[in-house]
């Protein structure tokens, strides 16, 4: 990690790096939404790009998702490079119907003529203490749906690497952050301007033997720090970042699941339908035979979040769980 | 101010207003000491409108309005206790701590919600009003929108069906002058928010939401509007918000100058209380025992807030769903 390359900032500062390089390179990507010019944005991942590029590329919107998608969605066909911040994801349903049905349907409708390159991005998933209508992982919505890309980075320099890549991809990408994360520093964070990650590829945070453990977004430092817990235990876990969701990395994770046999699915949303589902149906169709132990889940309650503390940590997944899903599939709770 | 308030009721709306005021103070100072946490909106400065509305209202009649919530449902009656123990998140709120700040509930006082969804919740509002009407309840809602809100396009889905089918609601929009940091300049492009109902037939006014006296005769003529079947009523109230948008907004997009000035010439519970002094003739002794009164209430609200416990955690996996079904 000491890469002489690779410096140290937080997630919040590396999101908007990404940001500012591509809109000095490509003047046809712009920044609008909610707060995000004047107000320098409601969680400060925009601080300074208005002074860095004036209104005409940082645009400040009334409080209208829907008409901000739908006009994002038409900036695109007309040859820009929008990036929607969407103040929160929980904000984005009432936008939705513009992301599915006119960014992600479009090109297939017009037999490959139109093409929609735009970013809807913001937090995602719960913050702390902010009751149900905000706090919402919306990965499985949007990984659910053709025609879309999802990416949701843990670390620093992910985030900027992925961002900028979503930015020039010629489809709507779905780049899911998270508001706990903003704040942390990672030492990851290229400075070259012309290096970017490729979406659709997870990265092995942790190399392990025993059992897989798959996350993505704040959820890796949740694995991460159970994989510790379980190393203490003697069982080795592997760590892998999913990064991206859709499309999603089965490669990587067949290929540790048939070094490990084992597979716990971390996730903060809820467990019907959810990336775990997907996990479970890909391990049957593509290692069923690599298999030890059934597929085990890792999830937020099926209940809508609660405000108070004590229930507010009962309802998401805690390191303990982890630890226990670990143990479980190694036969050893 | 207009001479048809009695004594009496002048008191009962100094009250109102001043409870209002005196429990968002306390709710801050809960937030400071972390005893609250997420999104905490006050409704300090904006109190004449909610108590001025609610003078007017009818038992059977609902309400709805955003997350900025404290302040209407105090004025509809509800539990000063139940309302601060929310707020910490503790088994004796309104919601058993499960909905905070953002999202509370009274059937008893037909307040329903409460909503974090900007916009969304006048939509919801308008089937409120569907449903009185349907069931000939002789209600009305009231359905309240801050001037940020007013942009949502689902807004004016709801002005088209309610004038459509008069249905006996009255929007308010409590036009503070911002929506978290953009101002109404920034964010309208026409700020006659009381007109916009125009394309689609619906009345509206402009009001003084500073003066409890102005908006309890706007809200007259709104409702009575509303109740007797000619369909929507826009209520556009000028006032504005003291605090920051929520705990965490410093409000660097407004001079301190505009805040000090707006208080000292518009306050709505000064300029009553002085109102009530010189013009009513009340002594002050009076107004003082409802200030001690109130504060004791307020006292008693923060105490059960902290004493009352945290909900079990069984209730995590309750209120999901309902058991019973219909019986036709
Ligand atoms: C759909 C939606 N978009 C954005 C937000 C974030 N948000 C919360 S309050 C607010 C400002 C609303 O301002 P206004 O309607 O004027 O009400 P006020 O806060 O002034 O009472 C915003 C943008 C939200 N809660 N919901
Ligand atoms: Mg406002």
């Amino acid at each position: 990690m000491t890469n002489p390359e690779f410096t140290s900032m937080t997630v919040r500062e590396a999101l908007r790096d990404g940001m500012a390089e591509e809109m000095s390179l490509d003047d046809t990507v712009f920044v609008i939404g909610e707060e995000v010019a004047e107000y320098n944005g409601a969680y400060k991942v925009s601080q300074g790009l208005l002074d860095m590029f004036g209104p005409k590329r940082v645009v400040d919107t009334p409080i209208t998702e829907h008409a901000i998608a739908g006009l994002g969605v038409g900036a695109a066909f007309g040859g820009l490079r929008p990036i929607v911040e969407f103040m929160t994801f929980n904000f984005s349903m009432q936008a939705i119907d513009q992301i599915i049905n006119s960014a992600a349907k479009t090109l297939y409708m017009s037999g490959g003529q139109m093409g929609c390159p735009i970013v809807f991005r913001g937090p995602n998933g719960a913050a702390s203490r902010v009751g149900a209508q905000h706090s919402h992982c919306f990965a499985s919505w949007y990984a659910h749906c053709p025609g879309l890309k999802v990416v949701s980075p843990y670390s620093a320099g992910d985030a900027k690497a992925l961002l900028k890549s979503a930015i020039r991809d010629s489809n709507p990408v779905i780049f899911l952050e998270n508001e706990l994360l903003y704040g942390h520093s990672f030492d990851d964070v290229s400075q070259d301007p012309g290096y970017v990650l490729p979406i659709g590829k997870a990265l092995i945070r942790r190399a392990g033997k025993d059992v897989t453990l798959t996350a993505f977004s704040i959820m890796v430092d949740k694995a991460l720090k159970a994989a510790e817990i379980l190393a203490e235990q003697g069982i080795d876990a592997e760590v892998i970042d999913l990064r991206t969701l859709r499309p999603l990395d089965t490669e990587t994770i067949v290929k540790s699941v048939m070094k490990t046999n084992r597979l716990v699915s971390i996730e903060e949303s809820w467990p019907f339908a959810g990336i775990g589902s997907e996990m479970a149906a890909l391990m049957m169709e593509e290692a069923f035979d690599y298999l030890d132990a059934p597929v085990v889940r890792v999830t937020g309650v099926d209940v809508p979040m609660p405000y108070a503390a004590n229930l507010e940590h009962l309802a998401l997944p805690q390191v303990e769980a982890i630890v226990e899903a670990g143990k479980k599939v190694c036969y050893r709770s | 101010m207009v001479n048809s308030i009695s004594q009496n009721e002048a008191l009962q709306a100094y009250h109102d207003m001043l409870l209002i005021r005196r429990f968002e103070e306390r709710a801050a100072q809960l937030y400071g000491m972390g005893l609250i946490a997420g999104f905490c909106h006050l409704y300090i400065g904006q109190e004449a409108v909610v108590v001025g509305i609610q003078s007017v209202l009818k038992p059977q009649d609902t309400i709805i309005t955003a997350y900025r919530d404290h302040g209407h449902m105090l004025a509809c009656g509800m539990d000063p206790r139940g309302v601060m123990a929310e707020l910490t998140g503790r088994v004796g709120g309104y919601s058993k701590g499960k909905g905070g700040s953002m999202h509370m509930f009274s059937r008893e006082k037909n307040f329903f919600g409460g909503h974090g969804i900007v916009g969304a919740q006048i939509p919801i509002g308008t089937g409120l009003a569907f449903a009185h009407k349907y069931k000939e309840d002789g209600g009305i809602c009231v359905a309240s929108m801050g001037d940020g809100a007013a942009n949502q396009g689902q807004v004016y889905e709801s002005y088209n069906m309610a004038s459509l089918w008069k249905l006996p609601v009255v929007y308010v929009i409590e036009n503070n002058r911002y929506g978290m940091g953009t101002s109404i300049e920034r964010s309208s492009a026409g700020d006659t928010y009381y007109e916009r109902g125009k394309g689609w037939k619906i009345p509206g006014e402009k009001v003084d939401g500073m003066n409890y006296a102005n908006v309890k005769e706007a809200a007259l003529r709104a409702t009575t509007h509303a109740r007797s079947g000619k369909g929507p009523y826009i209520l556009e109230m000028d006032t504005y918000r003291y605090r920051g948008h929520s705990m965490s907004d410093p409000a660097k997009y407004r001079s301190k100058e505009e805040v000090e000035h707006i208080k000292e010439q518009r306050d709505p519970i000064d300029h009553f209380r002085t109102y009530l002094t010189s013009e009513l003739k009340i002594k002050e002794n009076e107004i003082k025992e409802i200030e001690e009164k109130i504060k004791a209430v307020v006292l008693d609200a923060v105490e059960f807030s902290k004493t009352s416990p945290e909900p079990d955690p069984s209730e995590l996996y309750t209120d999901v769903l309902k058991e019973e079904i219909a019986v036709s």
